[in-house]
């Protein structure tokens, strides 16, 4: 029996929230720091101490609702997610249950040429847990176990979609765009690597054609775009071998070895936790005012579907640069200001898609680390096009700015790069060379073609190669 | 007249006129301590060094001539189940023996602002969970006025310790009565201000939406001066009411004419000791002399209330108390795996009364029984509120005993919780309805004390104070002496 499946994908995405300070006290939420040092009595959950609500965070969750197509609770308030583990100081986390702040929204995809609508169940808001540090490889069989709670208590949105996504490369491509939109909203750093967007999938098969849902799997411990697509890819094959051999897939939570490119299990679901949720009685309910709301939602940022859609309008660039270059707000805003001052669109988007992000992914940068300013870089395709350096000559210059920063002139004055197309000047040189060489002359005047190549040679290496060829040639033949 | 049986005020007056030091009247004190404590047994912990230093600041301060508020130089006890900065804070529980808390309670803080001098900490019903103090993970204590009886609980130590002279006032804390009751018993009056009205912030949590601090002291001025430093907004609780604070005092006028009381029949009924209900009769005779009137009402759902409470406290302690897990600080019993280290951790640490709550808590917010049981409850909870306000549509203030009977044999009610439960009978239909109520010694018992309950509107605390300052200018019931003090005078 042979038959066809589909992969039906959803997927939870915690992004931590790049408030100044924690969801419940005042402490710093800055990445990094010697173990325990960004801590309080509040966030370390002594006893005795309340919750205060950064107000901060729920702006920015519902920013993200607005621009996930949400709709925004009129009430909503915190629960309790009670479970024990050493990282989780109250041994509950401060959550919310069944009045989120947002619900029902979707975000457009590109799938199969097109554009698909994934729709979004819920975002809530949350207290991110602490960090442990194992004596071996599981908190289980480990001698010991070092805490570090200076990650506790930042503030956490999970965005919850709803099933679907068809394929790894959909779930790769929803992950991507949400990651963009985040970052357009700057509401988090959106560095999977360091843990602030962290996803869960959870995977299911089920008979091709067929409505219901089969049973799922979900897969944890994916920190970067490539190791979500394979997990996925992973899990629906491993799931899929199953099913045809006849067996049954069973519920359970597995986690992705990146090295060995497998998901292996954690944990069944005759262990899952009953998480007993109820109102947390120390924080009171949030109120929204719906022109509150409102006024958010005038001020939310130009979204990268929108901008992109104005790249191809207004500036009349190519659907794929505009695609790449919207895909991240720091790189379109890069784009738009050096646009501003250099208006030729599609040769900006060239030098951005082809020479920055070369060096930016060679050097492992952020586009924010970028050095070059942009107005510099406008200046130095002006000084190409008007052929004041050659083509090659501003790639080199490129180069030295994207290193040290500093203006193209600078650049070029202190290494002596202009070219010389002084007439005056590069006369006195060519004169010289002629001179000095009576026999390749002799040899080009008694018809030898070769021997001009060998005199421009003498001139480029007289002016340290900064002659302008052209005029060099020009006045060679002018003069013999 | 010692020392050690005056009020605040009276004291404060003494202080004013240099006819005492603080420094004097806090050795009187913790002389005091160690003369009777052995028997009462209301302290976890003296902090006599500390409070010498502290008395002696503000003597220093009256020497300079500063004019000082009314609690400055009077020595006072806290329950032990609010935080004081770098002095233990175990909520009589052995899973928190060594723990000393980096901070204060809001309070903490405002008292020791306003130079009161913090005597040590009281004993408590094991994370201010029982009615009689005897609960406590460490020992129980003894109601001043009959040994063999109990002191009532949780706050049994403070309300036992002001009683005893061995604290001019203390604080306690009432989740389901906690106040009420040990003042009822040990003859002192206890106050359970309105949900919001006296910052949580530092009080360690045993039901959160119920929780509340309030003054136990020997006379309504007392009462209100205290809760003229402890109320009031603190951004650092969320639940804390961002509302006005009125001086108290202003409502300790010898009049209550044209007052309306009503009182509770469903509180009067069955269950109850005759002669505390010709007690609370007396109250009510006595009001009315005044000028108060006094009618029968009916609050139907009262009933529901102690069955609505024990899945509530239970249920919210059993997530407030997942902390004490042997992690960060406390008690931690060594253990193979971290499964076994909590497990071990809490099975030795927690007492008998806190393990029965812990789980009846998490059976309630079980996946299955939520609805059930919780979220029942909740929705009875609004009814017995509503109860309440339908009430106060029509009176100032309700008049009900405070207990059902007068105090216990200690051990009596001990092997069986249910009885126990039905202490707080009374109380408890207050905390859910989150509005204040005072208890004041109002007749004996033989020989030991009858408190009357004076229930009120949210944040009408002062109509309370109204109502019960009269009382105890219009009789000579409010002041019982216990026995153990005038032994010890002889
Ligand atoms: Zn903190």
């Amino acid at each position: 029996m042979n038959r066809q499946y589909e992969t039906v994908i959803g997927l939870e995405i915690h992004v931590e929230l790049k408030t100044i300070t924690k969801i419940f006290c005042s402490c710093p939420t800055a990445f990094g720091g010697e173990a325990n040092t960004h801590v309080c009595p509040v966030c370390l959950g002594l006893p005795g101490v309340l919750p205060v609500f950064n107000e901060k965070v729920l702006e920015f969750a519902v920013k993200a609702g607005l621009a996930l197509n949400c709709e925004i609770a009129s009430f909503s308030k915190f629960d309790r997610k009670n479970y024990y583990y050493p990282d989780l100081p109250k041994n509950y986390q401060i959550s919310q249950y069944d009045l989120p702040i947002c619900r029902n929204g979707f975000l457009e995809i590109n799938s199969g040429g097109g554009t698909k609508r994934i729709g979004i169940t819920r975002v809530h808001m949350e207290e991110d847990a602490g960090k442990l540090l194992h004596g071996s490889s599981s908190i289980v069989t480990s001698g010991y176990s070092l805490v570090d709670l200076n990650r506790t208590g930042v503030p956490l949105i999970e965005i919850v979609s709803e099933p679907d996504l068809r394929s790894a490369e959909e779930a790769r491509a929803y992950m991507e765009k949400l990651r963009s939109i985040l970052e357009y909203l700057d509401v988090s750093d959106v560095k999977m690597e360091q843990g602030s967007l962290r996803c869960d999938a959870n995977v299911s098969l089920r008979p091709l054609g067929t409505e219901g849902l089969g049973t799922k799997t979900e897969v944890k411990n994916m920190n970067s775009f490539r190791s979500l697509q394979r997990a996925v890819e992973y899990e629906a094959k491993r799931q899929r071998e199953i099913l045809e051999e006849g067996g049954r897939v069973i519920q359970e939570t597995r986690s992705w070895d990146e090295e060995r490119g497998v998901t292996v299990s954690l944990r069944s679901k005759e262990e899952a936790h009953d998480y007993r949720y109820f109102p947390d009685p120390d924080l009171v309910p949030i109120v929204i005012d719906p022109g509150w709301v409102a006024k958010l939602k005038a001020s939310l940022p130009e979204l990268p579907d929108a901008r992109k859609e104005r790249l191809v309008r207004e500036m009349g660039l190519p659907e794929y640069d505009a695609s790449i270059i919207t895909g991240s707000r720091d790189l379109a805003d890069y784009f738009d200001a050096v646009a501003a001052e250099f208006n030729e669109p599609k040769t900006v988007s060239n030098w951005l898609m082809g020479e920055l992000l070369r060096l930016l992914n060679a050097s492992g940068m952020e586009m924010r680390e970028n050095k070059i300013a942009p107005a510099d870089l406008a200046a130095l395709l002006k000084l190409q096009a008007s052929g004041a350096i050659s083509g090659k000559m501003a790639k080199a210059v490129f180069e030295e700015m994207f290193a040290t920063g500093k203006s193209p002139e600078t650049i070029i004055s202190e290494q002596g790069l202009a070219q010389i197309s002084d007439e005056g000047a590069l006369a006195a040189i060519v004169d010289k060379v002629i001179a000095g060489n009576p026999g390749p002359v002799a040899d080009y005047k008694s018809g030898k073609e070769k021997a001009m190549g060998f005199l421009v040679g003498q001139v480029m290496k007289e002016t340290k190669g900064q002659a302008n060829p052209g005029l060099v040639n020009k006045l060679l033949k002018e003069r013999l | 007249m010692s020392l050690t049986s005056l009020t605040a005020h009276e004291l404060g007056e003494l202080l004013n006129k240099r006819e005492i030091s603080s420094v004097e009247l806090t050795k009187a004190y913790l002389r005091r301590i160690e003369e009777v404590d052995d028997q009462v047994r209301a302290f976890l912990t003296v902090t006599g060094d500390l409070a010498l230093k502290q008395a002696a600041e503000t003597d220093e301060k009256r020497a300079r001539g500063e004019k000082l508020p009314p609690l400055a130089g009077i020595p006072m006890a806290m329950k032990d189940n609010m935080c004081t900065k770098g002095i233990k804070t175990t909520c009589a529980s052995r899973i928190l023996y060594n723990f000393i808390p980096p901070y204060d309670a809001a309070v903490t803080e405002r008292l020791l602002a306003a130079g009161a001098v913090l005597l040590g900490k009281c004993n408590l019903d094991e994370f201010a969970m029982g009615s009689s103090t005897e609960n406590s993970g460490f020992f129980a204590t003894r109601n001043p006025h009959d040994l063999r009886a109990v002191p009532g609980g949780s706050s049994g130590g403070s309300a036992a310790a002001v009683a005893a002279g061995e604290a001019v006032f203390a604080l306690g804390s009432d989740t389901g009565g906690s106040i009420r009751l040990p003042a009822a018993f040990c003859g002192v009056i206890g106050l359970k201000p309105t949900y919001g009205r006296v910052s949580r912030y530092g009080l360690v949590a045993y039901a959160s939406s119920l929780d509340q601090i309030g003054p136990l002291t020997r006379d309504m001025r007392d009462c209100a001066l205290v809760m003229n430093v402890i109320a009031g907004h603190d951004k650092r609780d969320s639940t804390s009411a961002p509302l006005e604070v009125p001086d108290y005092t202003r409502f300790l006028v010898d009049d209550v004419r044209g007052l309306k009381i009503g009182l509770p029949r469903e509180y009067l009924g069955e269950g109850l000791d005759d002669e505390v209900r010709g007690w609370v009769k007396r109250a009510a005779e006595t009001l009315e002399k005044l000028g108060a009137v006094c009618e029968e009402v009916s609050l139907p759902h009262t009933r529901y209330a102690l069955p609505t409470y024990y899945i509530i406290a239970p249920a919210e302690a059993s997530s407030n108390l997942a902390r004490y897990d042997g992690v960060q600080y406390g008690l931690r019993v060594e253990a193979g795996d971290i499964v076994s280290m909590y497990s071990k951790t809490r099975s030795q640490g927690f007492g008998e009364e806190v393990k029965r709550r812990i789980m009846l808590g998490t059976y309630a917010l079980s996946s299955g029984y939520y609805d059930a049981y919780y979220l029942k409850a909740m929705k009875v909870r609004t009814l017995v509120k509503r109860d309440f306000d339908l009430a106060f549509e029509k009176y100032d203030c309700l008049l009900t005993p405070t207990s059902p009977t007068p105090a216990f044999e200690a051990g009596e009610k001990t092997a069986d919780p249910l009885t126990m439960y039905l202490s707080d009978v009374c109380t408890i239909p207050v905390n859910l309805a989150g509005i204040p109520a005072l208890s004041i010694p109002f007749g004996l018992v033989g020989g030991r004390p009858v408190g009357v309950q004076l229930i009120g509107k949210a944040f009408d605390e002062g109509t309370l104070m109204r109502a019960g300052y009269a009382l105890e200018q219009g009789t000579d019931l409010t002041r019982p002496r216990p026995v153990l003090e005038r032994t010890v005078e002889e």
